[in-house]
């Protein structure tokens, strides 16, 4: 895994990042340092940017036609924007799981998980059935479903679908994890479920989590930034957020007196 | 509760229930109409004779319409080398790479030329291909049939595009998976059945067209052996047969009329077949 | 919209200061009940520890109670020092009752000729209890932090009646029963100011989030936002 010989500790480098859709800025001037090997969460009440902000780490915001970005990231020192970098090249170091679990619906769940691999060229049966494995055992999954592997990935619970999703992410062997309000969808016991699963990924992957949970955030992450309105109100180790933060705003939103 | 009141609803609910069944029946009544009928008038000219030889000469008895069944066969057949890669090509552009204003102005395009008269293709193919080669063709045939399946195709895939989750693609592209592999890899893989479908709908929709094919592909009583001669087409022969004097003429009609029927309810039929919910998904 | 929870704090922290003034009042009736030697008075002060008691059991329930809805921040720092502060009330009901066992036992043995001020040691106590929970009420952290070194004062005062005691005793053998009560009032006293002090240090960490107890005296920091 590539480390920045400036700061090996730090895994994104966020500097000044604005978002805009159209004339509207979503994200306004962010700077952040994301920790290499650590959970960040990213809380916030609806609207206040924290997707959109998690989706400029890996370029997914380029989707929407009017969107448009300034500033720069830096993963693992290298600029992310810059002319000579295709965003596809990004997204193979900077992975995503989503809100929805989506395997897709005419794959069996080996598909699912080496289609990042198929599709870019591997082609070796030992290297993806290890990696499937490796992949579904990070996730937590291969106890399930090892003996079906070729079943239809949507024959899963809703749970077993996300992390199923999960090891799909995984097993293109990126840096960077970025889960959007993973576990949302989910009922509690498949909720716990994810979050032990991220404390243990954290070991080897850096990881970015957006949620609207404070408790979740308050289990699960190492580090908090609270976003409002699009800006960054403050940033800090996770029990200092939670139990002295340091802005107003912070503290009237993690007390519930707002959003 | 008063008396009055609920009865009279009550004759309310029983009006409108049989209004919405007799309407009903009226919309199938048709269907069963035409099938008993062709099946009545037809069924007796079916024979092996019927699906192999070719028109005998008035007065002669026997032959059939082994040509024309043929000649609708290659016709489709161009018509799909045409149409398909067309048609789908035009969808996935409409859908996956959508929001620019020329989208509109080809949807637009699209859903007219969707009402264009067929007769008015038939002129159209005509002028262009008939003329300048000198004589009607098969190919000229095709070539009608499939511009007229390509915005009929376009449309139904990119509504079938259109009905993929996003979320299938964003995982995809999230994985690093360069667009164009996502398209044809995971969006074209999820939707198609419903490709397939609207494909196969459009065939059956062109397999019974008649006007164009006045323009064009002309008819043959015999077999015809290149694409730049004039081909026959069931319909075309159903039409033959069913305005001449001829009684043997008019009974080979029906039969045609009837196999022409069974093609296009076949299709139907494999359609629904192809995509039956062969397991459900666990909630 | 009512906001239950803050309601529910506000709940919290009414139970405390009641908590609080029976305490307060304990003390106060113990004192006197020693300097004017009254047996009934002593009586009450002892049957009254039960409610006190009560009380402890009763805002730990609640407190639980308020932290299974997880609160964060300046909430979850009130629940944990109210927790504290009941336990720290608790016990200085019990030194009550000590001073009042001994004012009991003293009232039924004539008084010794000695002239203790022993209300000046209980004054301090109380007036530093008094300010704590006056500074929990206004999250006042610079009057909380103030309080602490005034438990210097009173250490002093415990000393000084304790050396008085002793050379009494050594000078009229025959008053060291009564002596050893006195004793043992006036320690239960100084008990009463640590107390007040650990309140004290509860509510800086109420209002800062600074955990100043077991360091040197700090009369300087910061309050954090909310508190």
């Amino acid at each position: 895994m590539a480390t920045d010989p400036n700061n090996p500790a730090t895994a994104l480098t966020v500097r000044n990042l604005s978002v805009f859709f159209g004339k509207n800025a979503a994200v306004k001037s962010v700077s952040l340092d994301i920790a290499a090997c650590a959970v960040t969460a990213i809380i916030g009440p609806s609207g206040c940017g924290k997707s959109t902000f998690l989706r400029a780490l890996n370029r997914m915001h380029e989707l929407n036609p009017d969107a448009r970005m300034e500033g720069e990231i830096r993963l693992f020192g290298d600029d992310i924007y810059s002319r000579s970098v295709e965003s596809v090249a990004v997204r193979r170091r900077v992975g995503m799981v989503f809100q929805k679990s989506n395997p897709f619906p005419t794959m069996s769940i080996f598909e699912n998980v080496t289609v990042g691999l198929r599709l870019n060229g591997v082609r070796s049966k030992k290297v993806l059935a290890e990696r499937t494995e490796q992949s579904l055992r990070m996730s937590a999954l291969w106890d399930e479903v090892k003996d079906r592997l070729h079943a239809p990935a949507i024959s899963l619970s809703g749970g077993q679908q996300q992390r199923l999703c999960i090891a799909r992410a995984l097993a293109v062997q990126p840096e960077v994890l970025l889960m959007d309000e993973p576990a949302s969808a989910l009922d509690p016991l498949a909720t716990s479920k994810i979050e032990d699963l991220i404390l243990s990924l954290k070991k080897d992957y850096t990881i970015v989590i957006v949620t609207h949970n404070m408790q979740q955030a308050a289990r699960a992450s190492d580090f908090t930034a609270f976003f409002y309105l699009g800006e960054l109100v403050e940033f800090g180790p996770t029990t200092k957020i939670f139990t002295s933060p340091a802005q107003k705003r912070t503290e009237d939103y993690v007390t519930g007196r707002f959003g | 509760m008063t008396a009055p009141n609920h009865s009279w609803r009550n004759f309310k609910n029983a009006f409108m229930q049989t209004l919405a069944c007799v309407c009903a029946i009226l919309v199938v009544a048709p269907l069963l109409l035409v099938f008993y009928h062709l099946i009545k008038e037809g069924f007796t000219s079916i024979n092996w004779a019927f699906f192999t030889q070719l028109p005998k000469p008035v007065g002669e008895p026997g032959g059939g319409m082994g040509n024309a069944i043929v000649g609708t066969f290659v016709l489709l057949a161009q018509a799909a080398v045409i149409g398909v890669p067309v048609g789908v090509l035009g969808g996935v552009f409409l859908s996956e790479y959508g929001g620019t204003k020329l989208n509109w102005w080809i949807r637009f395009a699209a859903d007219i030329l969707n009402g264009v008269p067929s007769i008015t293709w038939g002129i159209v193919v005509y002028a262009l291909l008939v003329v300048p080669m000198h004589g009607f063709s098969a190919l000229a045939g095709g070539v009608v049939l499939g511009m007229m399946m390509i915005p009929l195709v376009m449309r139904t895939t990119e509504e079938v595009l259109q009905l993929v989750p996003g979320g299938y693609r964003e995982a995809a592209l999230a994985l690093g998976i360069s667009k164009w592999k996502t398209i044809v890899q995971i969006v074209i893989r999820t939707a198609l059945k419903g490709i397939v479908t609207g494909v196969l709908l459009a065939l059956a929709r062109v397999a019974g067209e008649t006007a164009p094919l006045l323009f064009t592909a002309l008819g043959n009583q015999n077999w015809t052996h290149k694409l730049t001669e004039p081909i026959a087409a069931m319909p075309l022969q159903i039409f033959a047969y069913a305005i001449s004097p001829y009684d043997d003429w008019h009974r080979q009609a029906w039969a045609g009329a009837l196999v022409l029927l069974l093609l296009v309810f076949s299709i139907n039929i494999g359609v629904r077949f192809l995509t039956r919910d062969r397991f459900r998904q666990k909630v | 919209m009512d906001n239950h929870f803050e309601m529910g704090l506000d709940e919290l922290r009414q139970k405390l200061l009641t908590m609080a003034s029976h305490a307060e009042t304990a003390v106060n009736r113990a004192v006197q009940a020693l300097v004017q030697r009254d047996a009934g008075l002593a009586q009450q002060v002892k049957d009254d520890d039960r409610v006190i008691d009560q009380f402890e059991v009763e805002i730990d329930e609640f407190a639980i109670q308020l932290l299974t809805k997880a609160p964060l921040a300046t909430n979850l720092r009130l629940v944990t020092v109210a927790m504290k502060i009941s336990q720290n009330l608790e016990r200085i009901g019990d030194e009550a009752t000590k001073i009042a066992k001994r004012a009991r036992d003293l009232s039924q043995e004539p008084p010794i000729k000695l002239n203790l001020d022993l209300p000046r040691i209980a004054g301090l106590a109380l007036d530093m209890l008094k300010t704590a929970l006056d500074a929990f009420v206004n999250k006042d952290s610079a009057a909380a932090r103030a309080i602490i070194p005034r438990d210097k004062e009173v250490d002093a005062l415990n000393k000084q009646i304790h050396a008085v005691l002793v050379q009494h005793m050594e000078e009229n053998p025959e008053t060291i029963g009564r002596c050893l009560h006195w004793m043992v009032a006036s320690k239960s006293l100084e008990r009463i100011a640590d107390h007040a002090t650990n309140v004290a240090e509860d509510v800086v960490y109420l209002c800062e989030a600074q955990d100043i107890r077991h360091t040197g005296v700090k009369s300087q920091g910061s309050p954090s936002p909310g508190a």
